[in-house]
């Protein structure tokens, strides 16, 4: 058993060849105060793949998002990105407006949206970043401004037809039920056209039907929309099934990745996960 | 050096008047997080009412320290009084609302207080008595330091001492410890929460009111105005120190006192409030949790 | 029943204590004679009773509103009066007309005075459009507003009395530097959240006072800057009376402009990003808006609109000193956006109409004025914190018609 553990990895870390990979975070470290709360943890995502970070709470995960995501700045290490369109840059301390602005949309672990605002206009505002018109332009409301609010209108519309939430467009987002708020905030991050989405926990509260619903939500916007997943989740169901790769963490160290059936049968996880259903 | 210690001397005093009702802004504050913007008329009701008790008083023919007991006390009682009912009338029913709710309600509660004032009593300016007696040993050194500055320092230092040992070793104190921790978890171990916020509010207006009647006593004349300023100054002093940090308001309060006498005997009495407008805002920018204040990250 | 009355009564009590000393006792220091007004006594007693009667009625009300907000039941009580005013243009457009047509001959049927008191109201309708921008769409809450209606007042003054600058000249360039000074004080201040920036404004605001008090060079201190020419029309002679006429014409011009371009504002991108970051500034910036320039955008705009509407009070005025830019005016604006409901325009028209004309008209009331102004905001916070008018959403036709059309075909 052990051998295993040892030798997938090497396997896994040639899967992602440099010149072909849209994330590439290397030896990311962050420190609170004297608390180291990530360890020199690297991660790569590639086109088309949809990547799953797992571990047991309090082991690092949402910490990795917000330093990644812009929303902290990583004490150590680098956080690359290479873009299908456009250069290849390194991120770190890049305010999350500029992050998403080139292309990572994220949601949120404890949902964030704009709860007095209606649910069409929560997608409308992922559109942000992607049109121009200014205080004076919004003023005069030229053809231009009217073609890009138009166009915003259109893809919302679209969006929300592709996460199902069509019928509730006009309704308050506060007043979504808690599976249509996560599936409302994926449609919000997809309106900034990212390639690549980072989803913290999307499956937290919903029930067996909702999560099945948002298994094969998230694989078709991977498919369909092209767009590259890296995700946070504790239903290990939903990560064995959908993920191509998986990287576990705990207590800030990065501790195993590969293949879900590598990460089935690596003792370390099961160590970590003691307890858990690590073989759910 | 002489004139230093002038300075020095009337900054120590103002700074240990703003820290008494800072106290009352970082501790309401630091459990509720909010700015009691109200917390300033407070202070000057407590003054009023001193002055109020003290002219009855004197009146009907009592004297000297009796006076400023007396009145120090039914000014303090009421304080509290008002400091409670305040926050039941105008923050408890907004306990769970959007935060800009409680912040404008307290603006509201200011403008009434003030103006419930002016109305029931007068506009102008009162002449406040000196209460304070003055000291023979002070004489020496009364152009430095008078016997009004030592009572207000003294009473100021003993006001502080009292509440952390209030805070310290009490079961009040600890529960109020355990409420600015961590709201939910009290009321879960059994904490009566809405008693603490009660008690902090009560807390707050008794060290506020002890400021209102030392500086009417000192500057010998008040009137429905004063707790607005006196607020927003001791709201900067509690900011500087880092707000919800005890140890800071008091630090705080004393910083913002000397910079505005140096700033007011050295430069322009007509600009302090704008150095001590320009202290906070080069604070909160530099060093947003304030001198004391730990940096919290919000959770994301 | 029976207890009702009894906590009314122990309310009562209470409130009898509280005020005692203040409302009964009148000390004069001077003379030393005590005055006391019992009768006072009486009046405190049957307002707390009565009063707590009301208060716990309302309360009960409110808990059962948000008891049935909680199980997600819109109220189903027919919508208000205002409400159906906004919705049904059965009523909507008669009552357009007619308001159209009392607003127009205003200034010819009533006097002087009365059309320089609408004046003076049409600028804080005015002023409320700005600062609704501020905190009723952006969240950020601004103390001291007051500060740009003083810089786009004493733009006026000061280019006039230095430079001979004409009304028509000083509009624009008051309401640009209103906008410049937004940006200056807005971006330190950037980082802050709601509560610091409330009191850090504040402090702008009173700075911006003891500043114009001080430097006596440039704005004359606190004698203030007097012989400021009211707006002219192609350098036309007019009387008094006319210049007033004319004066209200442009201000209604003006808050028709204000409000077209805050509803176009409001119903853009800019506008979205705006109320985003009122929700949630964090998640704002993560969907990639730019939080900087979108802060300062909204205190630049409602900056601009001070600092326009401070040149008129400049000219309608012909005189201004530091007194006229207290913290009392920005409360009285910030009371006008609060009562009118956050970021609802006609909200903001009429409480600022009510708030500014209502003293003027009755005189008994003014006194009272700033007392109701305290009670009126911590009541609407506690009891409808969505204002007189609530802010009607928007909803966005376009594509969903397309489908249902579909729908309806297939």
């Amino acid at each position: 058993m052990p051998e295993v553990s040892k030798t997938m990895p090497e396997v896994s870390k040639t899967m992602a060849e440099p010149d072909n990979v849209l994330l590439d975070v290397k030896d990311l470290t962050m420190d609170f105060g004297g608390l180291r709360a990530i360890d020199a943890v690297s991660l790569n995502v590639c086109p088309g793949e949809i990547v799953a970070l797992i571990g047991p709470n309090g082991a690092g995960k949402t910490t990795f998002f917000n330093c990644v995501t812009g929303i902290y700045k990583p004490t150590n290490g680098a956080v690359m990105v290479h873009p299908p369109e456009g250069k290849s840059q390194k991120i770190n301390g890049f305010k999350s407006n500029r992050v998403t602005t080139i292309g990572m949309a994220r949601t949120f672990q404890n949902i964030r949206l704009f709860q007095n605002m209606t649910v069409l206009e929560n997608v409308m505002i992922g559109r942000h970043c992607r049109t121009t018109t200014s205080i004076i332009g919004a003023i005069l409301r030229g053809s231009k401004t009217r073609r890009q609010e138009r166009e915003t209108i259109e893809i919302s519309y679209d969006l929300l037809e592709k996460v199902g939430l069509v019928d509730f467009a006009d309704e308050f987002a506060k007043n979504l039920p808690y599976g249509a708020q996560r599936r409302l905030e994926i449609a919000r991050a997809m309106a900034t056209d990212p390639f690549l989405l980072l989803l913290d926990e999307p499956a937290a509260g919903m029930n067996p039907q909702e999560t099945k619903a948002l298994d094969e939500l998230i694989v078709r916007i991977r498919d369909k929309e092209k767009i590259s997943i890296l995700l946070i989740e504790h239903d290990m169901k939903l990560v064995m099934n959908i993920s191509d790769r998986i990287y576990v963490m705990e207590y800030g160290k990065e501790i195993a990745q590969g293949s879900p059936m590598d990460i089935r049968n690596n003792p370390k996880v099961i160590e970590a996960y003691l307890g858990e259903d690590a073989d759910a | 050096m002489e004139y230093f210690l002038e300075l020095s001397s009337s900054g120590l005093v103002r700074g240990s008047i703003y820290a008494l009702i800072a106290l009352g802004y970082t501790m309401v504050y630091g459990i509720i997080q909010l700015i009691n913007f109200a917390h300033g008329e407070i202070y000057m009701i407590g003054a009023f009412v001193a002055l109020i008790v003290s002219g009855v008083l004197t009146i009907y023919g009592f004297s000297g320290v009796s006076i400023l007991i007396l009145a120090g006390l039914i000014a303090v009682i009421y304080a509290a009084a008002y400091g409670y009912t305040l926050e039941k009338i105008a923050y408890r029913p907004l306990r769970n609302a959007p935060r800009l709710s409680p912040l404008i309600s307290a603006i509201g509660m200011s403008l009434f207080l003030q103006n419930y004032v002016l109305l029931a009593q007068t506009p102008d300016f009162l002449r406040f008595p000196a209460l304070i007696p003055d000291f023979e040993f002070m004489e020496p050194i009364a152009h430095i330091m008078g016997s009004p500055e030592l009572v207000i320092l003294v009473t100021s230092a003993v006001s502080r001492v009292g509440l952390t040992v209030l805070i310290k070793y009490t079961r009040i104190g600890k529960a109020m410890r355990a409420t600015q921790q961590d709201m939910t978890m009290a009321r879960l171990v059994g904490v009566n929460v809405d008693n603490v916020i009660s008690m902090t509010f009560i807390i707050g207006s008794v060290l506020a009111a002890i400021g209102g009647v030392l500086v009417g006593s000192y500057i010998g004349q008040i009137n429905f105005y004063i707790g607005f300023m006196a607020g927003v100054k001791a709201f900067t002093a509690a900011v500087l120190g880092g707000i919800g940090n005890i140890p800071g308001a008091v630090l705080g309060a004393l910083v913002l006192g000397l910079t505005e006498a140096y700033a007011a005997g050295y430069i322009s009495s007509a600009y302090e409030d704008v150095f001590a407008f320009g202290v906070l805002v080069l604070i909160l920018i530099l060093r947003p949790s304030g001198l004391l204040g730990k940096a919290v990250k919000q959770k994301v | 029943m029976v207890d009702n009355i009894k906590r009314s009564l122990l309310v009562s009590i209470w409130f009898v204590f509280l005020t005692f000393p203040l409302m009964v006792v009148k000390v004069n220091t001077l003379k030393n004679i005590v005055e006391w007004r019992w009768i006072n006594m009486l009046w405190v007693a049957i307002g707390a009773f009565v009063l707590s009667i009301v208060w716990r009625w309302a309360m009960e009300r409110r808990q059962l509103k948000n008891k049935k907000a909680e199980q997600g039941e819109e109220e189903s009580v027919l919508p208000g009066f205002g409400q159906r005013l906004l919705e049904d243009p059965k009523i909507f457009k008669p009552v357009l007309i007619a308001l159209a047509l009392v607003t127009l001959v205003f200034p010819l049927v009533v006097d002087i005075y009365q059309t320089n008191i609408m004046v003076l109201a049409l600028i804080f309708v005015v002023l409320g459009l700005g600062l609704n921008v501020t905190v009723g769409l952006a969240g950020l809450l601004d103390l001291g507003y007051v500060a740009f209606f003083a810089v786009g007042a004493y733009t006026y003054g000061v280019l006039n009395s230095f430079f001979g600058f004409g009304f028509w000249i000083s509009l624009p360039l008051g309401g640009l530097m209103g906008a410049l000074f937004g940006i200056v004080l807005g971006f330190p201040i950037l980082r802050l959240r709601g509560d610091y920036l409330a009191i850090v404004t504040l402090g702008f605001g009173s700075i911006a006072k003891i500043v114009i008090e001080n430097w006596e060079e440039v704005f004359n201190g606190a004698k203030g800057i007097a012989n400021i020419p009211r707006p002219g029309f192609f350098g036309a002679e007019m009387s008094i009376h006319t210049a007033t006429t004319y004066t209200y014409y442009l201000m209604i011009l003006m808050v028709l402009f204000a409000i077209f371009i805050t509803n176009r504002l409001k119903d853009s991108r800019i506008g979205r990003a705006w109320m985003a970051l009122r929700e949630d500034e964090i998640a704002c910036v993560a969907m990639g808006v730019d939080m900087a320039r979108t802060k300062l955008g909204a205190y630049a705009f409602g900056a601009f609109w001070a600092g326009l509407a401070g040149v008129i009070f400049a000219s309608r005025n012909t005189y201004i000193n530091p007194n006229s830019f207290t913290f009392m005016e920005s409360a009285l604006v910030l009371s006008i956006v609060v009562m009118g409901g956050m970021g609802s325009i006609i909200g903001v028209i009429v409480a600022a109409l009510v708030l500014i004309l209502m003293p003027e008209y009755l005189r008994a009331f003014a006194e009272y004025r700033m007392l109701m102004f305290g009670a009126v905001m911590v009541l609407m916070m506690i009891f409808r914190p969505e204002g007189l008018i609530a802010n009607v959403r928007r909803k966005y036709a376009g594509r969903k018609v397309v489908t249902e059309d579909a729908n309806a075909r297939g």
